[in-house]
């Protein structure tokens, strides 16, 4: 068995024409190979070293990650002296992942990484995700190494990064009691000592994932009497220097593998990354929108996990004398999640080469100046990749439950029973609409691309590509689908109310993600038409429905509906 | 301390998924029909080795099979897991050989690295599942032997200890090195492929493969020794020719049959002389001897 070689999928994201590009700007045009022994040569050494990963990735995991999955859970982390113990499935998980050198993908060589560009980031996690969706959230946080590497001093890039290739475990610590959705609330208190020279953190921090890790980023009020965002700093804590310890561990619905603690700092020596003030208003909203890529990779993992899942059971359980995947009602379930699959799946991976290719120019800024025309299309990637993580993280997550929830009904009886990995499956998804992020705050970051037109605009680029003529039904389909969707938000916006335009917003978002995802989808089945060809048509006949739906929705809607709600 | 450590290895066909073409009309093995994998217990073999040579950093393992061409993929695959270098012996006079042939052409080569401490190897192969290369390699060196090894206790520069798998329990031994070890699958499963080393081991090659249309790595090759796989002729190792392949293999199969096991019921006898006087009765009686 491997996750990787029994996807093809996968592999079609690794030859994308852009690919080309991105591995060209990570490899600093192939100049590294003389001095790494490990540096490829050329873009068919890289993508041919890419793939033997994924397949040793993708074996792991299904031989190690996958069958550990159970007893992670059962098991779970424990809390001693302050101290969280992990399983010990998770332990053997990470020692397996230490020992095959994956704990430092996407770090630059000169820090002991193996600098695979995002896009494989993610291949890897979706990989690692479907087997085992906790292990990928303790083992994605290595992704927080990002933050010093584009924050943080290089004396202190040159201290911490080779300590995480090396697979010293890594959290954010962000939220508190008080400031969840809301991070300008964050009170943790830092104080500057001037005989020490060093900060110390003292409070408490809430639901931090992997809280007793060994290298923390702490968000911390260092400006004392502010009250928003612009009082906040970012920090970096050592375990190993005592003062932070976990109090609680808590007890959830799902990704029971993956400790979520309430830690107490206590007065724990810290060093700042980059510039005071700076910690909220630029440092963090850059690791959220790295992070919540992160959660739409998970949602999208579990998607497939679910998928794979119900494909099994549907062809091997026999009921009324045969296979239950012959009854309509069973193709239609497992149809539809593999074409719901694929479609987030592309859309997520269009997300990944625009946030990896503005990650590569604001690289290459430090370099050197760009020309004009570099800071133009550098730009473009760059809104490309905000607009778009909202719409992955926010859709993404919600077809791993509407996937999760499938699963469980093909099973039937039995997916209520605990025997199943469907069940687990069930509850480690319902996380990914929630954290970093709620589905509501996602239509609220994405919202405004779609009143200035921009989604529209991105329609209207990926319709105007070729398509091969046996598609050109399909793209009449999806073009109508985009003109809808446009007229809605037209109608919505001339409302002019604004509590209006926030109350159809969610409709709208899901307008433009199931037609940009519909569109996405056709251009892989242009790219690759045995591979797309299938859930591209069921794919636009669900997107289809759903759009005439919201659009009929917002079509009779007038502000009167909304004194019908209760407040 | 500085250990020498020959790991031997075998390049068998994937019989745990045996599919419908995997044995021919005359009863051979279908080899195409078939992946080509690492044999398991000599994965096991390795990671003894790796073992040793994390506690030993200085130490070298070199990993030595047997077989056609592409049997040189293992030899990558072991230096993907932390091998130091690998040696693929390679000679159409060595085709056909039963495991005496086997035994004496490894023996060869290994007499060929020259200094060594400890080879260590599987058990025995999933394709012929006859344990008898370990022993004839260490009979052919004259060196003792330990088989059924699950873990090596202790060592110093004279001696191992180690502890053997025997039936219903583990037994400690004591040896004098140079020597030669049977690793078992009760040992630690070996470490996975490491990355790294995957993408820089991807390049390592056999003269044959790197005088082959499509090698790309002669800039690499040239500049990092590691690379260069060796790869060894009958006359590389001074090897008798009488001694190799067919020619120096007794073993004749003259047919194969499936064997059906029809017994439901084991019998237990313990090693007092009254159990040993019952079965030799029970035997005598139903002309399995005498």
């Amino acid at each position: 068995m491997n996750y990787y070689t029994d996807n093809k999928v996968l592999g079609h994201y690794l030859r994308h024409p852009l690919m080309q590009r991105i591995v060209q700007m990570q490899e600093h045009n192939y100049t590294q190979a003389d001095k790494y022994n490990y540096a490829p040569i050329d873009f068919d050494e890289a993508v041919e070293g890419y793939e033997q990963v994924l397949e040793l990735i993708g074996r792991l995991c299904a031989e190690v990650i996958a069958p550990n999955a159970t007893e992670v859970e059962a098991d779970g982390p424990t809390l001693k002296d302050g101290r969280v113990i992990y399983a010990p499935a998770t332990e053997q998980n990470l020692d397996l992942f230490r020992k095959a050198g994956l704990m430092g993908i996407s770090l630059p060589r000169e820090y002991g990484g193996l600098n695979f560009p995002r896009t494989v980031f993610i291949l890897i996690e979706d990989v690692v995700t479907r087997a085992d969706a906790a292990f990928g959230n303790l083992w994605g946080l290595q992704d927080c190494a990002e933050t010093i590497h584009s924050f943080g001093s290089e004396e202190q890039c040159q201290r911490f990064l080779p300590r995480v290739c090396a697979g010293e475990t890594m959290s954010m610590d962000l939220t508190e009691p008080d400031a969840g959705s809301d991070l300008q609330s964050v009170r943790l208190k830092a104080s500057y000592s001037e005989a020490d020279g060093c900060w110390y953190l003292d409070g408490v921090k809430r639901f931090i994932t992997n809280g007793d890790s060994d290298i923390h980023l702490v968000l911390a009020r260092s400006e004392e009497g502010s009250v928003d965002g612009r009082g906040l700093s970012l920090f970096v804590v050592e375990k190993s220097c005592g003062g932070v310890h976990t109090r609680r561990i808590e007890d959830k619905m799902g990704i029971h593998g993956s400790p979520t603690c309430e830690i107490v700092f206590n007065h724990a020596r810290a060093e700042l990354i980059g510039s005071r003030r700076m910690g909220l208003i630029k440092y963090v909203m850059a690791l959220m929108n790295g992070a919540r890529l992160g959660i739409a990779t998970q949602s999208v993992g579990l998607a497939q996990a679910a998928y794979s899942e119900a494909l099994a059971y549907a062809r091997s359980r026999k009921q009324f004398g045969k296979a239950i995947i012959n009854f309509p009602a069973v193709y239609d379930l497992v149809g539809g999640m593999k074409a719901r699959l694929d479609a987030a799946r592309s859309l997520l991976y269009e997300t990944s080469r625009n946030v990896d290719m503005s990650g590569q120019f604001t690289a290459l800024a430090r370099e050197r100046t760009l020309t004009p025309e570099e800071r133009a299309e550098a730009k473009i990637f760059a809104k490309k990749a905000d607009a778009l993580t909202p719409i992955i993280k926010g859709i993404g997550s919600e077809i791993a439950n509407l996937n999760a929830y499938d699963c469980v009904q093909v099973h039937g009886g039995s997916g209520y029973m605990r025997d199943y990995v469907c069940e687990r499956i069930y509850r480690d998804a319902r996380i990914t609409s929630i954290y970093e992020g709620t589905t509501q705050l996602q239509v609220v970051a994405a919202i405004r691309y779609a009143t200035s037109g921009f989604y529209g605009q991105l329609l209207d680029e990926y319709l105007a590509a070729e398509v091969p003529e046996r598609l050109a039904p399909l793209h009449g389909r999806i073009a109508k689908m985009a003109a809808d969707y446009k007229a809605a938000v037209e109608k919505a916006q001339a409302s002019a109310c604004q509590e209006s335009l926030d109350f159809l917003s969610r409709r709208l978002y899901e307008m433009a993600a199931y037609t940009i995802m519909a569109a996405l989808l056709m251009a892989d089945a242009a790219a690759d038409e045995e591979l797309f060809a299938s859930s591209l048509n069921r794919f636009v006949a669900m997107a289809e429905a759903l759009v005439a739906g919201h659009a009929a929705y917002i079509e009779a809607y007038t502000p009167e509906l909304l004194q019908y709600y209760e407040k | 301390m500085k250990l020498n450590i020959i790991v031997l290895a075998k390049q068998v066909p994937d019989t745990r998924n045996v599919g419908e073409q995997a044995m021919n009309a005359d009863g051979t093995i279908n080899r195409a029909a078939l992946p080509a994998i690492f044999n398991p217990e000599d994965l096991n073999a390795l990671e003894q080795a790796l073992q040793l040579k994390e506690a030993n950093p200085e130490s070298k393992i070199t990993v030595l099979t047997m077989g056609p061409y592409r049997a040189a993929d293992i030899l990558r695959e072991a230096l993907y897991r932390g091998a130091d270098e690998g040696i693929l012996l390679t000679d159409r006079a060595f085709a056909g050989a039963d495991t005496l042939a086997t035994s004496y052409a490894l023996a060869a080569a290994i007499k060929k690295v020259g200094h060594y401490d400890i080879v260590l190897c599987g058990r025995q192969a999933i394709d012929g599942d006859t344990a008898q290369v370990g022993p004839q390699v260490a009979r052919e060196l004259s060196v003792p032997q330990v088989t059924y090894v699950r873990r090596i206790v202790s060592l110093n520069e004279e001696r191992i200890i180690v502890e053997r798998s025997i039936e219903n329990g583990v037994e400690r031994v004591e040896a004098p090195l140079p020597l030669l070890l049977t690793v078992d699958g009760a040992a630690d499963a070996c470490r996975p492929a490491n990355a790294y080393r995957l993408l820089r081991f991807h390049r390592a090659a056999t003269p044959t493969e790197r005088a082959s249309e499509g090698y790309r790595y002669e800039a690499q090759i040239s500049a990092d020794e590691a690379l260069r796989l060796k790869e060894w002729s009958l006359a590389d190792v001074d090897g008798d020719a009488a001694r190799c392949g067919l020619s120096g293999s007794p073993t004749k199969v003259r047919k194969v049959e499936n064997v059906v096991f029809r017994a439901k019921e084991s019998k237990r006898y313990t090693a007092a002389d009254e159990d040993i006087k019952s079965l030799i009765g029970e035997l005598l009686s139903n002309h399995t001897i005498g």
